[in-house]
């Protein structure tokens, strides 16, 4: 049997490349050899925690040239920050609403519970891409802006008609999929982390397989170690197929029909 | 029940080659288990990439003779994990072809009455897999009498090898009972396993912390310890790039790939580090094993790389004695 393999969290690094363009293409390159069809593509050439509005709108257009070299192979998710309201609104009708990009990606900028955030899951709400939020749980400490899991979940509460994504779930997995378990409109992530035994099976006994995707954070990580979270788990395949693909062609469907997109 | 003639093991063990016990491999209850026990007996009448449904994309076993210089019996104290039970574990490693699994014991972070630990981990071994789990002792010298620990690992358990866990045990590496612990090692011919870290430093349990070892000391260490045959375990988030090459270049030191991390990682490891420092390890059941086998098929590696990483580099190792 062979699964069918969607990427919800890859970056333009950890490869070499000047353009966006030939990073996407090695990034592609590797993702051939591990079977992965898509990527999901976000952030730019250079990261920025907390972006200007210019470095946005930089970083989106880094995303756009890559993603239109390979149409049939990534989707854009363009980034946005709650710390520029207008501009992100901006960027989201000439990305997603005017564009090619799919999705919304959110890092580090502002915890997601802030209100600020607000205008802007409503609009991608409207134009029904998914937002995807960074999360993680450090015991060593979290960046000043670093969102947790909980904080998620106080968004979704707000917004139940939104589509979230909690990227790595949290990275602190154990107590991630207990505060996201409430929110049916919360995805779980699984990529970033370490390919900790035990991980997926957790999510899927609590979540449901239908609300988690499987997401590398490519290049950066591995695509293998990522998989292997899929692979090795001790779930049907059935399970194995919502992950891998099913899930998330699922949630963009309504979208990718929006733009005539079919796949 | 399943009958010992199914079950293969194409690497020499040198533990087992005197000691070896033969028990039955027992059946367990969980599922993966059945999958892997079959898996397992398919794999040793050459039809195993054949039976499973993830076979066509994901890890792929290969041929027999995978050794994995990085496992772990017992359990790990905070969650119970897939497979840390010994005759899950050897269903799942034989299921994906591996011939040979160099064995530390979770035991060994934290449980004091270290010979007890030690002598459970080489009766585990003994009584799981037939031959195919060789123990590496831990060993803590910062508890009293500890050389006995070392000579009990060498003399009554015939151990290859020792697992050190720096880090669980509150020593730094410039410690002097360390620096005397690698010359004692060395000079019994003993290769020695330094696993540098056990899991990311940002999600461990707050009544749990372990700061990541830091190797600087190391080199020094390596150079003024002739013989010594070092394993790097969990080395590869916390050393890389010009600091991991100087230790490499100092002696005879090697790496395992389980916290390889980054697209390519294998290949990029080889671009800084020679191709016969580089280990197969897995890290499990701690980590889900599939994740260090998908990395072979992730680098673009030639043939004679992938033997070397997969079996032969670690075969030379343990083969060497001083």
């Amino acid at each position: 049997m062979k699964f069918e393999i969607w990427d919800v969290h890859t970056h333009l690094s950890g490869v070499p490349g000047d353009t966006p363009e030939t990073r996407l293409g090695k990034l592609l390159q590797y993702a051939d050899r591990m079977g992965i069809a898509r990527l999901c593509v976000f952030l730019g050439m250079t990261h920025h925690y907390d972006p200007s509005p210019e470095q946005l709108r930089q970083e989106n257009d880094d995303v756009l040239r890559a993603v239109r070299r390979f149409p049939d192979r990534a989707f854009g998710f363009v980034y946005l920050s709650p710390k520029h309201t207008q501009v992100s609104l901006d960027e989201l009708n000439r990305c997603v609403r005017d564009g090619p990009m799919v999705g919304v990606k959110l890092w580090v900028a502002l915890h997601c519970n802030d209100p600020q955030l607000d205008p802007l899951v409503a609009r991608a709400t409207e134009l029904k891409a998914p937002v995807l939020q960074h999360c993680w749980l450090k015991i060593t400490g979290n960046l000043p802006g670093e969102s947790t899991p909980m904080d998620l979940a106080e968004l979704a509460a707000r917004h139940p008609k939104a589509t979230l994504i909690c990227a790595h779930t949290g990275g602190d997995w154990e107590r991630g999929i207990r505060a996201i378990r409430p929110h049916p409109n919360v995805y779980a992530d699984i990529d970033g982390g370490d390919p900790t035994a035990g991980y997926t099976e957790m999510a899927v006994r609590e979540l449901g397989a239908e609300r988690v995707l499987y997401g590398s954070d490519a290049g950066g990580r591995s695509f293998a170690s990522q998989l292997a979270k899929v692979f090795g788990a001790d779930i049907p395949d059935s399970a194995k197929r919502l992950i891998l693909a099913g899930n998330l062609k699922r949630i963009l469907q309504p979208i990718l029909r929006e733009k005539g997109i079919k796949v | 029940m399943i009958r010992r003639t199914f079950l293969v093991n194409g690497v020499g063990n040198p533990f087992y080659n005197e000691h070896m016990v033969v028990h039955p491999v027992e059946r367990t209850s969980k599922s993966v288990c059945r999958r892997d026990f079959l898996k397992a007996a398919l794999a040793a009448t050459g039809a195993a990439a054949l039976s499973d449904a993830n076979a066509a994309q994901g890890p792929k076993p290969g041929p027999l003779g995978l050794i994995d210089t990085n496992v772990y019996l017992s359990r790990w104290p905070l969650r119970r994990l897939p497979c840390d039970d010994t005759a899950a574990l050897v269903a799942k490693l034989r299921a994906n072809g591996v011939a040979q699994a160099w064995a530390g014991s979770f035991d060994g972070l934290l449980h004091r009455d270290i010979a007890t630990v030690n002598a459970r981990l080489a009766d585990e071994c003994r009584r799981h897999g037939d031959g195919l789990l060789v123990p590496f002792g831990s060993v803590n010298p910062k508890l009293p009498d500890w050389e006995d620990d070392l000579r009990r690992c060498v003399e009554e358990h015939r151990m290859p090898g020792i697992r050190l866990h720096p880090n669980y045990h509150g020593y730094k590496l410039d410690d002097p009972d360390f620096a005397k612990l690698l010359r004692l090692a060395a000079g019994r011919g003993l290769t020695v396993q330094l696993a540098l870290i056990m899991e990311d430093e940002r999600m461990m349990h707050p009544m749990l912390r372990a700061e990541p070892t830091d190797a600087k000391p190391l080199a020094a260490l390596v150079k003024q310890t002739p013989g010594l045959r070092l394993v790097l375990l969990n080395s590869q988030r916390v050393l890389r790039g010009p600091p991991l090459q100087n230790l490499i270049a100092a002696g005879e030191v090697c790496v395992e790939i389980a916290m390889l991390e980054g697209v390519a990682g294998v290949a990029n490891l080889l671009a800084g580090v020679p191709l016969n420092r580089v280990l197969f390890g897995s890290y499990a059941p701690m980590f889900y094993f599939e994740s260090a086998l998908l990395k072979l098929q992730e680098s673009p590696l030639s043939d004679p790389q992938l033997r070397a990483i997969r079996c032969d580099n670690a075969r030379r190792l343990l083969a060497r004695k001083t």
